[in-house]
């Protein structure tokens, strides 16, 4: 019978054997699950992971879906690592595209190439105003964060709803519930000709060092995960909790609304209903795959991104749904979350 | 000659990382009350939880009253007729003493009955209790007597006590000593699990000696001396400490009239309390654990910092309103009672957790909190491991891979080599090992003799005399005045932990408060 025993210490190896292991079962039952759709599963891996990374073109792609991504990812960690549960990373995406949105409309022919920077810090402080929210109703209400920031969601896609079916309706729009296109100055610059890749790489890479520095090398960063790993130790130590709640719920929520305005004044180029993409929950996967490290979530972005790349292959070369994506997420998720057992426990064979 | 209660013979258990118990026997006569004796990690408790059938043994055989048994879990273990009070009690704060042992009892039985059976058993044994009491009203000792009636209303054949007197004043431990004798004549067979040598020699008339999870010792502990129990407990004598006499300076901590209400429903408020705490003294408080000696210390330390300003100073300055960081600028290090999760992050390493109170290692300190030198920290973690002598495998170990005692003088180490001006610590040597915790003792009066001011709270009433200058009792949220510890008898300082404070206490509290507490005075009708 295989039993499992508890190690005496979390194992090393497992630690990162163990996103590997979870990647190897996602692909087993993509197998299967392409068998069961009467697809040839060699064909149906193609599109997930091996079409995204075949040339130039694709890989650009990638990067574009990995970007917002990361960004937001690398804020979540912050959060998750202080024990503060923010899932509303969605909404403080919408409202950061709303706020840059705000700016970007602004615009007009004669403006400054200098105004993006107004855009883009439009959306941070925009998501940090959602976050805030959910800072102020935990620190004044003791509510509980979880709930808040993820129905906050909800109020976002609302407001969201309102502008581009209202007042930022554009009139020249055919009655499409979406704001007029923006301005060229107004667009996140491209870093090369022909592909859709912007300097919002460039902020998610710095993002990435940004983030090492601040979680293992400043006392600050120190503070925020010992109150996550160890409250009574934190007061012990003199780390103010509510400093520590403001912290990781402003960080998070600039990092998503960054996200957001890099978002649609990057690729979409104006304020559609279908902004809300669904990155804000997926990056909880990114960060949590990636096991909150910094150079974890990269590869995890990059493999997250390959699941929405190969969704939309899939649908448009192997007339499968789209939805492929998300059960592929998921998957991976539920995999690692299984197989990280292994990181704290041994399987071994015991008669009776 | 009837067989033996119970034998046990070559018991092992393995777990991943360490032998619990190797080629262990024991034998236990009925009616004899046998100790196991050991230092913490000896492997006392498994061995007593594989009796109990809480553990299975990897190899050994188990005969009870001269049949072999495999005992699958506690149950089973109470059907044959073992019962065991366990050191941490399982009882329900909310709900009352007769309904906690009903819970545990077979179904069939009324409340009503169980509340008679609990009557008649605590007059058989003088076990004063109230079955209709809700728990959380109870104070440690009765929860205590509480436990063990629990374990009586089955009948037992074989009663096991783990470290039953180390939350007991010094009178409820007589009182228990009474019971348990009684039993014994009544040809109870009793496993008594402690490390305190006195009261083996004193309840016991066989014992078993482990370390290291190996038999180290079979002998009548009423023939031996301390001396010679301790050396095949812990393989040598514990070392002497010498405690100079010398005058103390100027105050460093002054407590006046504290007064806080309790923050959780089941903690204890604090009544005025002062004190005072000078340069080149070690004072110390005593007092059963959850008498306000938690609430007590996170008003010292600033992990609260709800007391009002003015009543607690370090030096001439106010630091009641003071965050624990503010404080430890002033010189105030402290050593709390919980090692793991409050004086140590668990999953950080020992050089990481030198950043809960130490900064040496941190420059830039305007840029979020400062830039963490890793090079300097290692060496500083490392610099202690050595002074300090603790076992780790290095700097970068997790201070959970650390043993209790060694993890204590990490943390300990830590503080003291602060230079501290004021040190606070809270159950010096709870889980330390003997050797641990005479080095500890010494470190306290090494820093006690370089002129820090030294507060020490503790249970354990040896400790207290042998490092304090003074001493105080906590009880009830309440502390007594200070007696000079030459002065001071361990029977005067255990009727005051148990609140039975005498006239020149009551006094003294009564000045200081203004009012006597009605319950103390229902406490000395009873008396």
């Amino acid at each position: 019978m295989l039993k499992l025993e508890a190690r005496a210490e979390p194992s090393g190896a497992w630690t990162y054997a163990s996103p590997l292991l979870a990647l190897g079962l996602t692909v087993i039952v993509g197998v299967l699950m392409f068998t069961a759709l009467g697809k040839d599963p060699l064909r149906g891996l193609e599109m997930f992971f091996w079409l995204p990374i075949k040339s130039g073109y694709p890989w650009g792609e990638l990067l574009v879906k990995a970007t917002p991504l990361l960004i937001i990812a690398l804020g979540l960690a912050v959060c998750f690592r202080s024990n503060v549960w923010n899932i509303g990373a969605e909404g403080q995406y919408i409202i950061g595209a709303i706020a840059a949105t705000g700016v970007a409309l602004l615009a007009d022919g004669q403006s400054s190439r200098w105004l993006v920077l107004a855009v883009m810090l439009a959306g941070v402080v925009g998501g940090m105003a959602w976050a805030g929210i959910t800072a102020l109703l935990r620190d004044r209400f003791n509510a509980n964060e979880i709930l808040v920031s993820l129905m906050l969601v909800y109020v976002a896609v609302q407001v969201l709803s309102y502008l581009v079916g209202g007042p930022w309706k554009d009139p020249m729009g055919f009655n499409f519930p979406q704001s007029k296109n923006f301005e060229a100055v107004a667009r996140i610059p491209r870093l090369f000709d022909g592909s859709r890749v912007s300097i919002g790489v460039l902020l998610a890479t710095a993002g990435v060092v940004g983030l090492w520095v601040f979680l293992f090398r400043t006392r600050t960063g120190f503070s925020l995960q010992v109150g996550g790993l160890a409250p009574a130790a934190a007061r012990y130590a003199g780390f103010s909790s509510r400093r520590a709640l403001w912290a990781a719920l402003l960080i998070s929520g600039g990092a998503a609304g960054l996200a957001g305005a890099l978002e649609v004044a990057g690729p979409i180029g104006q304020l559609t209903p279908y902004v809300p993409a669904g990155y804000g929950f997926a990056a909880i996967i990114v960060a949590y795959v990636g096991r909150l490290h910094p150079i974890g979530m990269v590869l995890s972005a990059i493999l997250m991104s390959m699941f929405y790349i190969g969704g939309e292959m899939a649908q448009s070369r192997l007339g499968l749904t789209k939805s492929l994506t998300g059960v592929f997420q998921g998957l991976l998720l539920f995999s690692l979350l299984a197989c990280d057992t292994l990181v704290n426990y041994r399987l071994i064979w015991r008669k009776g | 000659m009837s067989p033996p209660r119970l034998q046990l013979s070559g018991i092992t258990k393995r777990y991943p990382s360490v032998v619990a118990n190797s080629d262990v026997s024991l034998t236990v006569l009925p009616g004899e009350t046998h100790a196991v004796l050991g230092e913490n990690g000896a492997g006392k408790s498994t061995l007593m939880k594989i009796i109990y059938g809480s553990v299975k043994p990897d190899e050994g055989r188990v005969l009870f009253n001269g049949q072999l048994v495999h005992i699958k879990n506690p149950q089973e273990a109470r059907a044959l007729g073992i019962s065991m009070v366990f050191q941490h009690f399982s009882l329900f704060d909310t709900i009352t003493v007769a309904e906690n042992v009903w819970l545990g009892l077979s179904k069939t039985l009324s409340l009503l009955d169980v509340t008679r059976s609990i009557e008649s058993k605590a007059t058989e044994y003088g076990l004063d209790i109230d079955p209709q009491r809700p728990v959380h009203t109870l104070s440690v000792g009765e929860m205590q007597r509480v436990e063990i009636i629990r374990a009586l209303l089955t009948n037992p054949q074989l009663l096991i006590l783990d470290e039953p007197t180390s939350v007991l004043t010094p009178q409820a431990v007589e009182k228990l000593f009474v019971v348990l004798k009684k039993l014994a004549s009544e040809g109870c067979s009793i496993l008594y699990i402690s490390h305190k040598l006195h009261e083996i020699r004193e309840l016991c008339n066989a014992c078993t000696v482990l370390r290291g999870g190996r038999v180290t010792g079979v002998c009548n502990p009423s023939q031996e001396s301390n001396a010679s129990l301790s050396k095949m407990m812990i393989g040598a004598e514990p070392p002497q400490l010498t405690h100079r006499a010398q005058e103390p300076g100027a105050s460093v901590l002054r407590v006046a009239n504290l007064i806080l209400p309790r923050e959780d429903q089941f903690g204890v408020d604090l009544e005025a309390i002062s004190f005072e705490v000078r340069s080149g003294e070690v004072v110390g408080i005593a007092g059963v654990s959850g008498n306000g000696q938690k609430e007590l210390l996170c008003a010292l330390s600033g992990e609260d910092v709800r007391a009002a300003a003015g009543t607690v100073r370090i030096g001439r300055i106010d630091v009641s309103k003071l965050h624990p960081g503010r404080r430890r600028r002033l010189g105030l290090y402290f050593v709390p009672e919980e090692r793991l999760g409050r004086g140590a992050v668990p999953t950080l390493s020992l050089a990481h957790n030198l950043l809960l109170t130490r900064q040496e290692a941190i420059a830039y300190r305007g840029f979020l909190g400062g830039w963490i030198r890793v090079k300097q920290l290692e060496a500083q973690a490392a610099g202690i491991i050595a002074r300090f002598k603790v076992k780790a495998g290095g700097p970068r170990s997790l201070a959970r891979s650390l043993s209790g005692g060694n993890l204590q003088k990490f943390i300990v180490g830590r503080e003291i080599d602060a230079n501290p001006k004021l040190f606070i610590v809270s159950q010096t040597t709870w889980g330390v090992d003997v050797g641990a915790a005479a080095q500890i003792r010494g470190e306290i009066l090494a820093l006690r003799d370089a002129g820090c001011a030294v507060l020490v709270v503790s249970e354990e009433l040896d400790e207290l005399f042998e490092v304090s200058d003074r001493l105080h009792v906590i009880a009830r949220g309440q502390l007594s005045p200070s007696v000079a510890t030459a002065l001071a008898t361990v029977e005067q300082i255990g009727e005051w932990m148990s609140g039975l404070w005498d006239h020149s206490v009551q006094a003294h509290l009564g000045a200081k408060a203004g009012l006597v507490d009605g319950a103390q005075e229902a406490d000395h009708a009873q008396a």
